[in-house]
């Protein structure tokens, strides 16, 4: 495809900003209109779909085309964008309520049939629009109008999840991190359906959800960035990720003087797809948080194997509609 | 005028029969049943085709339970097929059949009433063990008690003398049991004097990979034609010869609804210039739609089976967002899970087109039985107001070219358009004309490729005459908007939730569907007169029983006319006149009254209803009745 030129400005849309002050949503949309520039694509040829909820007016405010559909459908409605014109640049903007609740379904089948998309899933663990209810990615005893005594339900993992779909790429960022934009990069760089799960803090009704890993003093401590082909290090190098060969599980190791082969800090493959279930599964308390590319090995996406098996279908086919109608066993009665 | 049952209450009448008639009849009605593992709908359906190629106009009924095997011998799981066929015009499957082949005493015990009396019953008698009379409930065997007095009854071993046809093929004993309704066909065959070379070339191409099987039905065949032609076996079997129908002059097939659904749609498509997106769920009776359009690629066809009805007619709409004729159809309860997707389509106003195969309801209900219990939720199912055309098929042929009026109207006017047919008619077989594709009348699909506002803008809501916006593919240079499920400014689209505006977008959207009645053809009566002392008026699936009652009752000197509606939303716009020249209006419909309550409504008519909600379709017999009825 050629490579287009534009500014940041030429993917903002005339529309007011309707979130509320201080939302991650507006890191998330300026670190959008800041990669798309440098990924040289063209705001015609792009397409965001979104179902409902505060993530979900993201099209709104992008100066490319946009749907906003119906709440949990965008994987679906995409499918059939996708199928019709398999030129577009789709990206999906989805919530944990939107994403893994209502449309937990159509996640799972876009996932699975590995259709060519972003998938931005925007997880505040909390339901926004709808003034606060606890959401299927709320961590237990979550307090909310619909949960005064404290949720009781188990929490979905969305990029656990995702892998067990089936996607064949997972990647995490958060709202305000300065690599979010590398993370939507190569989650646009992946052909087949690109799953990214974005921690959002929504300020009104869960605040500071994910300080405990995001906040400037927490942040080395807490944050793994995983980079293909490099040692899994944290907290500036002294600590590592190590495979526990006994249990079968990973386990954090202090690292003396960078000698992280020593420590057997593992490399990261994006290509590894027990590994990667490993990370997305860490425990947030005992652990660093997975975050950047987890996991990258992609395969045929559905819309070329389907398109190809369609175009095989129709060699040497009549495309003659009389042909069609007369089909079959016929019969003449004369004048 | 109060709403008094003085002269119609009805559910189902009481038949007037007549059995004087001693000549060779105007049309014979066959009813073949079995369990539903004895290949009852293939026997049917090629008896179908060798009628067909006779030149009998013909009309099929298929009746086959839910379950796909249930348990062998039971009264549930019976499976039978009935076909209407003789050498005047037929446009039902036949009240009471004159012949009824019953392959095990579940079949003849659950079809038994229906038969005419002094009709046919050819039984198996083979099965007729004190096994499966137990599971039919019999305490005597029927056969030999004379409880079959009223009818004549021709019974023999089918099973025997299958398996001596085909003892030379040298086949395990329950694949030769398997080719006895291949001997029950050829005797069909030969008591109708229908010709087996077709069916002989059908079964060489159907086993072409097992030869032998081929053989062995072929073998069946035959030894049940030479059984009708060479045994003894009294005087109850005539040979029956029924003339050919005189037709138009031209080329025919059999079709059924749900081919002429497929090829109505890919027709529409091609008239739309648009290549065809179909998403579909399985879902009894609609999934042959998706089959059939399945093998049709080569005309730009597209079909997706998503994971769900909502991802089904949400797949087909972003189709329909990027450009592509979208086109999703489902049952009642696949409907009702789509309902809110269709209420984007009005909102977003794109085009796309919604099937709707009827069947029983509520919930689950009746799956493999007929209804026309979805006409509320075609027309009023969505919340908010929400406006959509709704057309129905009247008969399989006509299925044809009504869901190329879907696709004119949906593509035309940039609106999602119901398509109502039923289980009837999707699974009934009936001749069909072959129409010469150079009749068609084009409507291709105009995509909007520059701004069409002042500097450049982009207005993706400006309404023309027709109040319809244009159809803007995503991937246009220059035209990038946003559309969505929310209220939205005047041109522009924007959001907007202020009062006026959604007063004004709420009129502008029904004002749209509403003006397509100017471009509907006006209403037609089918029979009688403009004017008189009563009327019926049908929509769907009725309309075989329907034309045929009113024929008979004309025939009879009665003052009735027959008026069927296609555009059940927007009605045609020459409706209400039409009816108020009526003294009386009488709606049969296969559920309780909802087109005649939409009638009452729209024109403030005394429309009555008469109803029937057994998952049968009406006999022409009780329409004739209530005729009679009201004109007593």
């Amino acid at each position: 495809m050629n490579q287009m030129t534009t500014t940041l400005k030429d993917w903002e849309s005339d529309q007011e900003v309707r979130w509320c002050p201080g939302c991650g949503d507006y890191a998330i949309l300026k670190a959008m209109q800041r990669v798309l520039p440098e990924l040289g694509v063209d705001p015609a040829n792009t397409v965001f779909v979104s179902g409902i909820g505060c993530s979900s007016r993201f099209p709104y405010y992008m100066a490319s085309y946009g749907f906003h559909t119906i709440h949990g459908r965008a994987p679906a409605v995409a499918t059939g964008i996708k199928l019709a014109n398999p030129q577009l640049d789709l990206w999906l903007v989805t919530g944990d309520g939107d994403g893994m609740s209502i449309g937990g379904n159509h996640t799972m089948h876009f996932l699975r049939r590995n259709i060519d998309a972003q998938i931005m899933l925007f997880n505040n663990e909390i339901y926004g629009l709808t003034k606060g209810q606890y959401s299927p990615t709320s961590r237990p005893g979550t307090q909310s109008p619909t949960t005064p005594l404290g949720s009781v339900d188990r929490p979905a993992l969305p990029c656990a999840f995702a892998l067990g779909a089936g996607a064949r790429f997972v990647a995490r960022g958060y709202d305000t991190s300065k690599a979010l934009g590398e993370v939507l990069k190569a989650a646009h760089a992946h052909r087949g359906a690109a799953f990214v799960e974005i921690f959002q803090n929504c300020i009104v009704y869960n605040k500071d959800r994910f300080a405990d890993f995001t906040e400037k003093a927490v942040a080395a401590e807490k944050q793994l960035w995983l980079k293909h082909g490099e040692p899994m290090l944290f907290n500036k190098g002294t600590q590592g990720i190590a495979l526990d060969a006994q249990k079968l599980t990973l386990k954090i190791v202090d690292v003396v003087e960078s000698d992280w082969q020593g420590a057997g800090v593992i490399t990261h493959d994006v290509t590894n797809r027990s590994l990667a279930h490993m990370l997305v599964e860490l425990p947030m308390d005992l652990f660093p948080v997975a975050l950047g590319v987890i996991y990258d090995d992609p395969r045929p996406t559905y819309e070329d194997e389907m398109l190809a098996q369609d175009a095989r279908a129709r060699v040497g086919k009549s495309t003659d509609l009389r042909k069609l109608l007369g089909k079959g066993q016929t019969w003449r009665v004369e004048g | 005028m109060p709403c008094d049952e003085g002269w119609i209450t009805m559910n189902v009448i009481a038949r007037s029969i007549d059995e004087s008639s001693e000549a060779v009849p105007e049309a014979v009605v066959v009813r073949f049943a079995g369990d539903s593992g004895d290949g009852m709908q293939m026997t049917g359906g090629q008896f179908t085709l060798s009628t067909a190629l006779s030149g009998n106009d013909l009309a099929t009924f298929p009746d086959f339970p839910a379950e796909i095997r249930a348990p062998q011998g039971t009264l549930f799981g019976v499976s039978a097929f009935q076909i209407n066929f003789g050498s005047s015009e037929i446009s039902t499957a036949g009240d009471q059949p004159d012949v009824l082949v019953a392959m095990n005493p579940a079949a003849l015990k659950t079809n038994v009433a229906h038969l005419r009396l002094g009709g046919l019953i050819i039984a198996d008698s083979g099965e007729f063990n004190r096994r499966n009379l137990d599971k039919a409930h019999y305490d005597a065997n029927p056969l030999e008690d004379g409880s079959l007095a009223r009818w004549a009854l021709l019974a023999f071993d089918i099973s025997a003398l299958t398996l001596e046809a085909v003892k030379p093929f040298g086949l395990g004993n329950k694949e030769a049991l398997r080719c006895k309704n291949m001997w029950t066909l050829g005797l069909a065959l030969w008591m109708f004097d229908r010709d087996r070379a077709p069916l002989i070339q059908w079964l060489k191409d159907k086993f072409a990979k097992a030869p032998l099987l081929a053989e062995a039905n072929i073998a069946a065949l035959n030894a049940g034609h030479a059984y009708g032609e060479t045994a003894e076996i009294g005087g109850q079997v005539r040979k029956l010869h029924i003339d050919p129908v005189p037709s138009a002059p031209g080329l025919y097939r059999t079709i059924t609804g749900a081919e002429a659904i497929s090829l109505g749609l890919v027709t529409g498509a091609q008239l739309a210039d648009l290549p065809m997106f179909f998403g579909g769920y399985p879902i009894t009776p609609a999934s042959a739609i998706l089959h059939h359009l399945t093998k049709m690629k080569e005309f730009g066809v597209t079909t997706f089976q998503a994971e769900d009805e909502i991802a089904a007619i949400a797949s087909a709409l972003g189709a329909a967002y990027a450009g592509a004729l979208g086109v999703t159809s489902s049952s009642g309860p696949g409907i009702a899970l789509k309902g809110e997707a269709m209420g984007l389509a009005v909102m977003t106003e794109l085009p796309l087109v919604v099937v709707n195969s009827q069947r029983g309801g509520p919930s689950t209900g009746l799956p493999t039985k007929t209804e026309q219990s979805d006409l509320y939720q075609a027309i009023y199912g969505r919340n908010g107001d929400t406006p959509m055309p709704v057309i129905a098929a009247r008969s399989p042929a006509d299925a044809f070219e009504c869901a190329i009026e879907a696709c004119r109207i949906a593509t035309q006017f940039m609106t999602p358009v119901m398509l109502l047919t039923d289980g009837y008619i999707a699974n009934a077989a009936e001749p069909w004309q072959v129409p010469d594709p150079d009749t068609f009348k084009p409507f291709p699909a105009q995509f909007l490729t520059e701004a069409n506002g002042g500097d450049g803008k982009v207005l993706p809501y400006k309404r023309d005459d027709k109040g319809v916006r244009p159809w803007i593919r995503p991937g246009t240079p220059g035209l990038m908007h946003r559309i969505g499920g929310i209220e939205k400014a005047v041109d522009t689209g924007d959001l907007d939730y202020a009062p006026a505006t959604h007063q004004l977008q709420t009129d502008a959207r029904k004002e749209k569907v509403d003006g397509i009645a100017r471009h509907i053809p006006a209403q037609a009566v089918d029979q009688g007169g403009e004017g008189g002392r009563l009327v019926i008026v049908g929509w769907g699936s009725t309309y075989g029983p329907i034309r045929q009652a009113v024929r008979r009752a004309r025939g009879r000197g009665l003052d009735v006319s027959h008026i069927h509606v296609r555009h059940l939303w927007p009605l045609p716009a020459n409706l209400g006149d039409l009816l108020r020249g009526y003294g009386k209006v009488l709606v049969p419909e296969m559920n309780t009254g909802q087109f005649k309550t939409v009638l009452r409504d729209q024109y403030l008519v005394d429309a009555r209803p008469l109803n029937k909600v057994s998952g049968q379709p009406f006999t022409i017999a009780e329409i004739e009745a209530a005729i009679d009825a009201a004109l007593a």
